[in-house]
């Protein structure tokens, strides 16, 4: 690009006397000792200063090819037994605060084997899972402030849940009803709510990351004492928006926490094709000059204490942290996926049996005494209760209104949309009959009043 | 019809038309489009500390075409921020700045290498308001040259505003004289909605004079009107941006020949304002769409099926587009002339349009 600009920029002096402007432009790079001219900045004064600073790395007469050689390790404290083996990074929640924890976990995982089970018989139409991430989002939530805004990209629905939306907001949104806050305007799963801070999740990938980057640069320009967090995949961080989003926060040095879910799978695309090197933490103390901690995903407890550091560094020192959550994607990617027909059953039930994150947080509290059989049976049967029952209510709440359709394009109509919306009206008023008016909400109210 | 354009291309009447109007009163004032776009830009950031500006260069180097000359020095760093070169890092900092409740000024160097951000743009910043069910607003204005230069060739000589003007949830502006910048652009950075601006780098030169009104701190222009340039009677010239200079140009030759035209400036692309060209047509019973962009499925196409739907009976003649010729814009001066729109060929297609011989 800068070749391009510079070409722009010196045809351009042709037709608008800006020579000057265009040959300082391209004499940037080089050490320029044209001086201040035009009332243009001089820019000489500042590469001097520059070349003046200490380089961080030393000169040597040895040609070494340098090839990775240190991985980042993987921060854990609580084995799949349940066991911190290092008590003094036991965050130490109360009773009632891990009971919180595990249910909210258990009751993802109900909610996910009910809704799938929904999709499969058509109620819904699109359903993402979060089996085998749980522990992430919980672990990650608990650690974060509500002024903290909240960037995702479709697999942390136990973020929001631990954060307050509920299970009626999360099936009224799936189905689309007059109580969905995005008044029935986006696919299932991509939620938004201002109480829970959470930007409205939005379908082309790795968006989010540029966008979180501009959201905690405004609360660093407010001087907020908060952070924005990023949640994506491994794939995503794959797109171009990725690298823009990284290198910007650590030249503008903003708050943000990007909270990398490596589970593994970007759909059918297993991590060893996704990138070579050391994974998406690799990237961040050489590649972008930002801290970064690779964390056990499965392990509550390391999750907590990662972000709560995280946090911490980004509202304190007002720089961005990378955080790489190490786990596994147990569920498919969506239901429109079949993850049967590339990963065998034996490396599912390796991570689903062996490391699952729910199995380990309840030996922990088992070991406490906190938890036992009847409990658990008690809190699955209550969350699949729920689930159902949200589920029949939310199926026979109204669609949302139909003069929806033309609100919120822009702040206030324009003509053109008002135009045809009165158009819709009129069309409605002459065949009412020949439409299914009675699932909208206030239709008769509307097709009077107008 | 675009071969017939290239045909009758004809040396430009005068390739470096100036609007200067002589200012008769003490309060008037005359300006460039780059003053007029700067003191705008000044009086926003004065006015409202959430606004910001963005982009390539714009800060310590104050814009490649110096349009936000003086304004780091007076803004400081945390208001006017140098960039890395990743458009569509940027882009996406400006939305997520937006749904932070700031309002941000991104400038692109030109709309070419907005190409690189386009996505942000259209998939998010348009859409976020409406996907949000209304609670999330986008106000950011996109600013930056459009349209072609001279001397660039293909890949830096393109007019975006078919393509940002045919979707919903933005809104495009094409100004053309100082007023129209300084007034549609306060106007685009008070808007709660994302405003795509479309300047001229042609343009930046121009001078006109602001009256002691359009010099007010508080001057805005609505968007969504246009703006009679030149009344008329017989033909109706419609265009936006550096094209006006050009209608006004071939209005002002016509005249010498008998045919009175009325210049309309579009001002806004999105919304369009229907009222004001049908009005016009309905007086002239003839017009002629000009732009600077590719033919199909261009503004010109679209206000000419408009006139269909809306004033069919009116049309004493088919409506006329003249647009760039159908190819990538070459480089060669010689060439880049025949395939950019002359002033000749609004004149021949004015008088084509009254079914006036030559």
């Amino acid at each position: 690009m800068i070749s391009q600009t510079s070409r722009v920029l010196l045809n351009l002096s042709k037709n608008n006397g800006l020579k000057r402007v265009a040959s300082n432009y391209l004499n940037r790079s080089v050490v320029s000792t044209s001086s201040k001219t035009n009332g243009i900045r001089s820019f000489s004064s500042k590469v001097n200063e520059i070349k003046e600073e200490k380089e961080n790395f030393q000169y040597t007469n040895n040609l070494e090819v340098q090839e990775l050689k240190h991985y980042i390790p993987c921060y854990t404290i609580m084995n799949q037994e349940g066991i911190v083996q290092s008590p003094e990074q036991d965050p130490n929640f109360s009773k009632e605060e891990v009971v919180k924890m595990y249910s909210t976990m258990v009751t993802l995982s109900v909610m996910d084997s009910v809704l799938y089970d929904v999709q499969r018989q058509g109620r819904i139409s699109f359903y993402m899972t979060s089996f085998g991430e749980e522990a992430i989002h919980v672990g990650s939530a608990a650690a974060l402030e509500m002024s903290d805004t909240i960037f995702a990209q479709y697999r942390e629905t136990g973020v929001f849940m631990w954060r307050g939306f509920t299970i009626a907001d999360i099936i009224n949104q799936c189905c689309t009803n007059e109580h969905d806050l995005g008044k029935g305007r986006q696919m299932p799963m991509h939620f938004g709510s201002k109480k829970i801070n959470l930007q409205t999740i939005s379908s082309p990938l790795t968006t989010q990351l540029p966008q979180a980057v501009g959201s905690s640069y405004a609360q660093k320009l407010a001087g907020e004492k908060s952070c924005t967090i990023v949640y994506f995949g491994e794939g995503a961080a794959s797109e171009g928006d990725f690298h823009a989003a990284m290198n910007f926060a650590s030249a503008l040095s903003t708050p943000t926490i990007f909270f990398c879910r490596n589970n593994k799978w970007a759909i059918s695309t297993p991590s060893k094709e996704q990138y070579k090197g050391d994974g998406i933490a690799g990237r961040g103390p050489n590649g972008y000059g930002m801290k970064t901690i690779r964390v056990d995903g499965n392990d509550i407890w390391a999750v907590y204490n990662a972000t709560k550091l995280a946090r911490k560094i980004t509202v304190e020192e007002q720089r961005p942290v990378l955080i790489e959550a190490m786990t596994y994607r147990v569920g498919h990617h969506s239901t429109s996926d079949d993850s049967s027909r590339y990963r065998t059953v034996e490396e599912i039930n390796h991570w689903k049996e062996g490391k699952n994150p729910i199995t380990r947080l309840r030996n922990y509290m088992d070991r406490k005494g906190w938890w036992s059989d009847a409990q658990e049976k008690e809190l699955i049967t209550e969350a699949r209760q729920t689930v159902r029952d949200s589920l029949v209510v939310a199926e026979k709440q109204f669609k949302p209104s139909i003069s929806e359709i033309f609100t919120d394009v822009y702040h206030t109509p324009t003509p053109n949309l008002i135009e045809q919306q009165q158009e819709l009206l009129e069309h409605l008023r002459l065949y009412p009959d020949e439409y299914p008016l009675n699932q909208y909400l206030d239709s008769d109210k509307i097709l009077k009043n107008n | 019809m675009l071969s017939s354009i290239l045909k009758k291309v004809q040396p430009s009447l005068n390739n470096s038309v100036r609007i200067v109007a002589r200012s008769y009163s003490t309060g008037n004032k005359e300006v460039t489009v780059r003053d007029a776009i700067n003191s705008a830009l000044d009086e926003e950031l004065a006015r409202d500390e959430k606004v910001f500006v963005m982009g390539e260069e714009v800060a310590q180097y104050n814009g490649a075409y110096k349009i936000t000359k003086g304004l780091y020095d007076k803004y400081g760093p945390d208001r006017m921020i140098d960039t890395p070169i990743t458009e569509a890092g940027f882009a996406g900092i400006g939305v997520g700045a937006a749904m932070a409740g700031t309002r941000p000024i991104v400038e692109f160097m030109t709309w070419n290498f907005a190409m690189q951000a386009i996505d942000h743009i259209i998939n998010s910043s348009a859409k976020t308001h409406y996907m949000s069910g209304g609670k999330v607003y986008n106000p950011i204005v996109w600013r930056g040259p459009n349209g072609p230069p001279t001397s660039v060739g293909a890949q830096h000589s393109q007019c975006f505003a078919a393509w940002y003007g045919q979707i919903p949830g933005l809104k495009v502006i094409a100004p053309f004289s100082a007023r129209d910048h300084r007034g549609l652009l306060k106007a685009a950075i008070r808007d709660d909605n994302p405003v795509v601006c479309l300047e001229s780098e042609l343009l930046y030169n121009y001078k006109f004079t602001l009256t002691p009104e359009e010099q007010d701190k508080d001057y805005l222009l609505d968007i969504g009107k246009a703006h009679v340039e030149r009344e008329g009677t017989d033909v109706t010239l419609v265009s936006f941006s550096r094209m006006v200079a050009n209608c006004l140009e071939a209005a002002e030759a016509l005249a010498k020949e008998g045919i009175s035209a009325e210049v309309i400036n579009l001002r806004s692309i999105r919304p369009l304002d229907v009222e004001t060209i049908v009005k016009s047509l309905q007086k002239t019973n003839r017009m002629v769409t000009v732009e600077e962009g590719w033919a199909q499925s261009g503004v010109g196409a679209e206000i000419a099926a408009l006139m269909m739907e809306h004033a069919f009976d009116h049309l004493d003649a088919p409506v006329e587009r003249i647009a760039g010729a159908d190819v990538p814009m070459p480089y060669a001066m010689n060439l880049e002339n025949a395939a950019m729109v002359q002033t000749q060929n609004i004149i021949n297609a004015a008088k084509r349009v009254c079914y006036r011989k030559k």
